[in-house]
């Protein structure tokens, strides 16, 4: 008695300490399974193709009874509750159908194409019936066109525009917030622009759509009521929380002797603020931007509701437009599950995740490394 | 405390006696650039509370949704007791994990190892994850992983999906894992917060490690861990993207019986109003007051937890 050390000594509590350590991790296992089981769905693509040419595979109605149901299902692209709840006659129009318009197909030099493949998903291509080759995002079609470029370039530039008018604005305001203005006033404004993220995005894409489209429109004349314009600027109210917060975290994390030498010196505060603090924070106002940006690209109620949502390839801001978040979104719910569409969803799934990984990261590793500087450990 | 050397202006040179123009010009600026931000604040505030207020009455937040798109008839119980029960559960499973891996964050872990590090990265990285990348996760691992799994083990043989469809438990689940780094942060900020000396005053008297963390540290820390169930809940109660594809439903006559149904929902009501709307005009009042409405519930819950947190950094601040 009482001579047992360490987990003999008391069973229960050894156990409890495994548990929590082991629940620890779960945040680790999360972010595994997210990668894993998002990329999981998109393996076939990743690979190189599905092998979704429209000419392959025919069933003849003759043979309709001698494949599998499941088979059958996924030939004729419908859900499970849809296929058991057709009529066999239903059913054999439907091969009837489609075989007709795979003999249709035929006739079309593009039909034996596998267009999800990494050729067609990257680079134009000379489409029948088109002058030239282009990049087209087109997953209902007779041939499904799934070209990735103009969704990345319609995320690109709801971003820019998100950026362009949120990054100055807040870090403006966090300068402001944390060296110009009185202890009063700070204590009001902060909790506003935190409330200000508090907004849920389905609400600020609603208000783009219903409030800020048109009086934008009234104010710029352009042609599209809805475009990248409107969502980046909406986008861009979803953003600024995120880049204020962690720039006035960063400015007020500079120590207070650095301004107070400064005004000593006889500066003004605004010289104290821009040429002293900003320069010691300069790491932690590059993480918010890029925090920022990681924010803006991942955002989807906004931009589905507010951009148009046309996958038109074109770098004109006033042009209707779909982002990579929007497309998916959007159409995942149409698809039949495990189609070509649908793992070509979960593919820019993937690449969206990546690059959000990517500038999380390098945000906390710069927030991380400036914070110790800041503290005196290096 | 610290003398602070306040200027009489913010743009007053004090070497050259002189006003400094460049520093005024500058000191507005910004000053413009933070009232900008309260002006759209409350511009977005005004528009939806004004407009909406007039259709939002006890018979709109109590009426079924027959026909949806209905001015007179249309009400949003159905989405306030699916979005209710959606959080709930969620709930029930973030706050312990969340709590527990704050415990052992603050109170076990060492801060200079690497394995620590890479829980801290991880859980960073879970917060910067796109929402829609959280509803394709949902699908692919919950309903059709976990839930297709589940249904060939306790339905074997049976013709619908029971598990392997969108449910309310898949969205609660989706959003438990979205929402994990906040209950994560904020009940550590809470657990730092807590003097050393009440550890060691308990660890003297006798009382284990465990004991310590159970009686002494998690009960002090409670108000933080509120707070940061409450900041998960005004989170998720807003989110359409992650229960798009993993339990939301356009529309439903019944309410949800099961954690197996899916279920309508506040958030998503907005999304359907403001773009499927057969007659965008003559919908806006009802769009307007479930704005409102869904508005009221985040802000509410923002509001109680910023006020929960102001007061608990108050009470630290006076201890130390």
């Amino acid at each position: 008695m009482g001579l047992a050390r360490g987990h003999k000594a008391r069973p229960a509590e050894w156990i409890g300490e495994k548990l929590i350590f082991l629940i620890s991790l779960s945040a680790i296992v999360v972010v595994f399974l997210i990668f894993i089981f998002v990329t999981r769905e998109a393996i076939p693509i990743i690979v190189g193709g599905t092998g979704n040419s429209a000419t392959n595979a025919i069933i003849h109605v003759s043979d309709m009874d001698k494949v599998p149901a499941e088979q059958l299902r996924n030939y004729l692209q419908l859900t499970p509750d849809e296929f058991r709840t057709k009529s066999h006659d239903t059913l054999q129009l439907l091969v009837e159908l489609k075989e007709e318009a795979a003999k249709d197909a035929s006739q079309d030099k593009d039909a034996a194409i596998d267009t999800t493949s990494w050729r067609y998903m990257l680079r134009p291509y000379q489409w029948t019936d088109y002058e030239k080759p282009e990049y087209i995002w087109q997953p209902v079609s007779q041939v499904r066109k799934f070209n990735i470029i103009p969704l990345l370039i319609g995320s690109l530039k709801v971003t820019l525009v998100a950026l362009l008018f949120s990054v100055p604005v807040s870090l403006a305001a966090a300068i402001y917030v944390s060296q110009l203005a009185n202890a009063r006033m700070r204590e009001m404004i902060k909790p506003a622009i935190e409330l200000l993220s508090g907004i849920p995005s389905v609400v600020l894409g609603f208000f783009a759509l219903i409030v800020m489209a048109s009086f934008l429109q009234g104010i710029f004349h352009y042609t599209s009521r809805l475009n990248a314009f409107v969502a980046g600027i909406a986008l861009g109210l979803a953003v600024i929380p995120v880049v204020f917060s962690i720039a006035e975290d960063a400015l007020t994390s500079v120590p207070r002797s650095y301004v107070q030498a400064a005004l000593a010196l006889g500066s003004t505060k605004w010289q104290a603020a821009w040429k002293v603090v900003l320069p010691a924070a300069l790491p932690g106002v590059f993480a918010a931007v890029v925090l920022g940006f990681g924010r803006a690209v991942g955002e989807t109620m906004v931009v589905l509701m507010a951009s148009g949502n046309a996958s038109i390839m074109s770098w004109n801001i006033l042009d209707s437009t779909r982002t990579i978040t929007a497309t998916i979104a959007a159409e995942l719910a149409e698809t039949v599950t495990h189609s070509p569409h649908y793992r070509i969803l979960f593919m820019i799934g993937v690449i969206l995740f990546l690059i959000t990984f990517l500038s999380n990261l390098a945000g906390d590793l710069v927030m991380h490394r400036l914070k110790a500087r800041l503290e005196g450990r290096r | 405390m610290n003398a602070t050397v306040e200027s009489k202006s913010v743009s007053f040179d004090v070497r050259t006696h002189r006003f400094n123009y460049a520093s005024f010009f500058f000191t507005g600026l910004t000053g413009a650039a933070t009232y900008l931000i309260v002006a759209i604040l409350v511009i977005i505030l005004g528009n939806i509370a004004i407009k909406g207020w007039s259709h939002f009455n006890w018979h709109f937040l109590t009426g079924g949704t027959e026909k949806m798109f209905d001015v007179d008839t249309a009400g949003i119980l159905p989405m306030i007791v699916g979005t209710t029960i959606r959080v709930i559960l969620m709930t029930m499973f973030v706050v312990p994990t969340g709590v527990i891996t704050a415990v052992y964050l603050t109170e076990y872990a060492h801060n200079t190892s690497i394995f620590t590090r890479i829980i801290r990265g991880a859980v960073n990285n879970l917060a910067g994850v796109p929402s829609i990348v959280f509803g394709l996760f949902g699908l692919g691992f919950f309903i059709e992983f976990i839930g297709k799994d589940m249904d060939a083990i306790l339905h074997a043989g049976g013709t619908a999906p029971v598990w392997g469809k969108p449910a309310m438990i898949w969205a609660s689940l989706t959003l438990a894992v979205m929402t994990l780094p906040v209950v994560i942060v904020a009940t550590e900020e809470s657990l730092r917060a807590i003097p050393q000396g009440l550890r060691e005053a308990s660890l003297a008297l006798g009382a284990t490690k465990l004991e310590t963390i159970l009686k002494i540290v998690v009960p002090q820390a409670l108000p933080g861990i509120l707070t940061g169930a409450i900041l998960a809940i005004g989170r998720a109660a807003g989110e359409v993207a992650p229960i798009l594809f993993t339990g939301a439903a356009y529309y439903m006559a019944d309410m949800p019986h099961s954690v197996t149904d899916q279920f309508m929902d506040l958030a998503y009501h907005v999304f359907i109003l403001s773009t499927q709307s057969p007659n965008v005009e003559q919908t806006r009042p009802i769009l307007y007051a479930t704005v409102l409405a869904l508005l009221m519930l985040t802000f509410t819950l923002n509001i109680v937890a910023i006020f929960i947190r102001s007061r608990m950094r108050a009470k630290m601040h006076a201890l130390q």
